[in-house]
């Protein structure tokens, strides 16, 4: 799949327009009327409750599921049309889960990162290997790279599979949960980290994460989605207002504002109200 | 380094295959010898080839189900087999191709069965799936080989039995030129994908967003090694242990990429089991175990230290 220059200056990264689907046999539709762009430099934040429709959502952008209605496209091609290994050129992802068979070191599994540029019987080269060390020099991970993957702390590896998607040399960065049972500083450290790949080398990334305050603090552009169809999406301060919130997820908060962005603080219920 | 202690390992097991025999052949005319050359060297390199397609069948399976405990006998193929050739038997097919031919055609009836139930959830072949559906009909044909084998007279029964448990006393130039020219196509399938299926340890999301193309690695993988391990077992029978064995101690000092492990595990396999086959040949000579009695005895301890190793790491 050839993309012209011209064609990577003019089309955004992702664009999602109007999607709908459901899964073969629900009752009600995963996603509904969902749309969004990215471009270069942008960071982008979906947010929303369990079962809001966020993973469909990245299995439609990636490709993994075509939608009913609307269109999901990278780079102005259908993403369920792109075949994998030139996909995977364009768009880096940090998968929720993962759990690997085999013990491995940290150099190993971001090499994997490369594949996507190999040849069939083509071995690495000197360039594949300046890759790997740019994208754990990147996650200020190279002084881990000979450590094995079981002996590293949750923070660090997180960092590696950015690095492994690093690696990939993308246009768009994917990450789902990136920040999920790490701790203060470590998640701190990752967004750091990530709004950084999109000032340089200038990442369009799609962030997936249900904690609001992060995403406000360190996202352009926030879509907040609620049974599969978005309720807000815009500009941090347009989107998680009082009243939106509290509505999406059912609970009483106040807003406060850190940095110019808005912050979500989670009120106690009084006793009477309580179930 | 690693590479020469196992190529002179390999050319060992080959040298002393041919050299050592229940007929003592003296060491100057081992060149001019008709046992030699007619009995000897075509079993020493059937047993090096049917060896290391098993080693590299089982190292590929391994990453394709996601179980390091994998067999390539473990999904179905050896009773498919098994059932082909006393059935062979039992009818009493003529000619010395019936029984290969006869196992396997059952080993690709058992490969067809469990694909087929692989993709019983619908387009995507489901590895977990392979590997119950490969246990249940492997177990099933297993029965029905019982019936058969309870009702067939002792000398028969002896001979299917035997069969059963591995054994390279057929060799022939004809069936060295089979495999050779048979093996290399699947073991250049399954060598190609040496890198999608480093992928596929990571789980079939992480591989695909890597890009691979899951659905087509898996099933080419699986048809690849299957029809490595049916060939296999249509000229040698069951040889248990060689493709989990191997692959293991392949995995201790390669690594687990596979484009290393899968050449490893070929050479590995194919010394494993030409020496396993000397084994059987020489101890109770002029009687011979069958092969697959020696690669169980050698094989469980070296497993059972290896499941060591593996819980304490």
């Amino acid at each position: 799949m050839n993309r012209t220059t011209h064609d990577l200056m003019t089309e955004p990264l992702l664009r999602l327009q109007d999607v709908h689907y459901r899964y073969p046999g629900a009752a009600s539709d995963a996603l509904q009327g969902v749309s969004l762009a990215i471009a270069p430099k942008q960071f982008h934040a979906v947010l929303g409750p369990n079962g809001s429709g966020k993973t469909t959502l990245v299995r439609i952008a990636l490709g993994g599921l075509t939608p009913l209605v609307g269109r999901a496209d990278v780079i102005g091609v259908p993403a369920s049309h792109w075949a994998r290994q030139d996909l995977a050129r364009v768009v880096g992802v940090v998968p929720q889960r993962e759990d690997n068979l085999f013990p491995q070191r940290v150099r190993e599994t971001v090499l994997l990162g490369r594949y996507p540029h190999l040849s069939l019987w083509g071995r690495e080269r000197a360039a594949d290997h300046d890759a790997v060390d740019r994208a754990l020099a990147a996650c200020d991970a190279l002084h881990l790279a000979d450590r094995w993957l079981w002996t590293l702390s949750g923070g660090e590896y997180q960092r590696v599979r950015v690095a492994r998607a690093l690696a990939q040399e993308p246009k768009l960065l994917v990450l789902d949960e990136p920040g999920m049972s790490l701790d203060l500083k470590h998640e701190m450290g990752l967004f750091e980290l990530v709004l950084g790949l999109v000032h340089e080398p200038g990442l369009g990334v799609l962030m997936i994460t249900h904690d609001l305050n992060l995403a406000a603090r360190f996202a352009d552009s926030l879509l907040l989605l609620e049974g599969g169809r978005p309720v807000a999406a815009g500009a941090p301060n347009d989107v998680l207002t009082q009243e939106t919130v509290e509505k999406v997820f059912s609970w009483p908060v106040a807003m406060q504002t850190v940095d110019g962005r808005p912050q979500t603080v989670p009120l106690r219920q009084p006793k009477e109200s309580r179930a | 380094m690693k590479w020469t202690v196992l190529a002179i390992v390999a050319l060992l097991a080959l040298v002393l295959s041919v050299v050592l025999g229940p007929a003592a052949v003296p060491l100057g005319e081992l060149l001019h010898s008709d046992i030699v050359w007619n009995l000897r060297a075509p079993r020493a390199l059937l047993a090096f080839l049917v060896g290391g397609s098993l080693g590299v069948a089982g190292a590929s399976l391994q990453a394709l189900v996601r179980n390091p405990l994998a067999d390539p006998f473990l999904l179905g193929l050896s009773g498919g087999a098994g059932l082909g050739a006393v059935l062979a038997i039992a009818l009493h097919l003529p000619g010395p191709w019936a029984l290969p031919i006869a196992a396997f055609i059952g080993a690709l009836a058992a490969l067809g069965l469990v694909y087929r139930l692989g993709l019983i959830g619908g387009a995507s072949l489901d590895p977990r799936i392979l590997l119950l559906g490969g246990v249940a009909i492997g177990a099933f044909a297993a029965a029905i080989t019982t019936a058969i084998v309870s009702l067939a007279d002792a000398a028969e029964l002896r001979n299917a039995f035997l069969w059963l448990w591995g054994g390279l006393s057929g060799a022939s130039w004809d069936s060295v030129l089979l495999v050779a020219l048979y093996a290399p196509i699947p073991l250049a399938v399954l060598l190609a994908a040496s890198r999608p299926l480093d992928l596929l340890a990571l789980g079939e999301e992480s591989a695909s967003y890597l890009g691979a193309d899951v659905e087509k690695v898996k099933r080419r993988v699986y048809l690849a090694a299957s029809l490595l391990t049916a060939a296999a077992v249509a000229v040698s029978g069951v040889i248990g242990f060689v493709g989990l064995v191997v692959p293991h101690i392949a995995r201790l000092t390669w690594g687990h990429r596979h484009r290393s492990l899968l050449p490893a595990a070929f050479l590995g396999g194919g010394a494993l089991l030409a020496f396993a086959d000397t084994l059987a040949r020489t101890v109770v000579a002029p009687r011979e175990l069958p092969v697959g009695v020696v690669t169980a005895l050698i094989g469980v301890p070296v497993f059972a230290l290896l499941l060591r190793r593996w819980t304490v790491a």
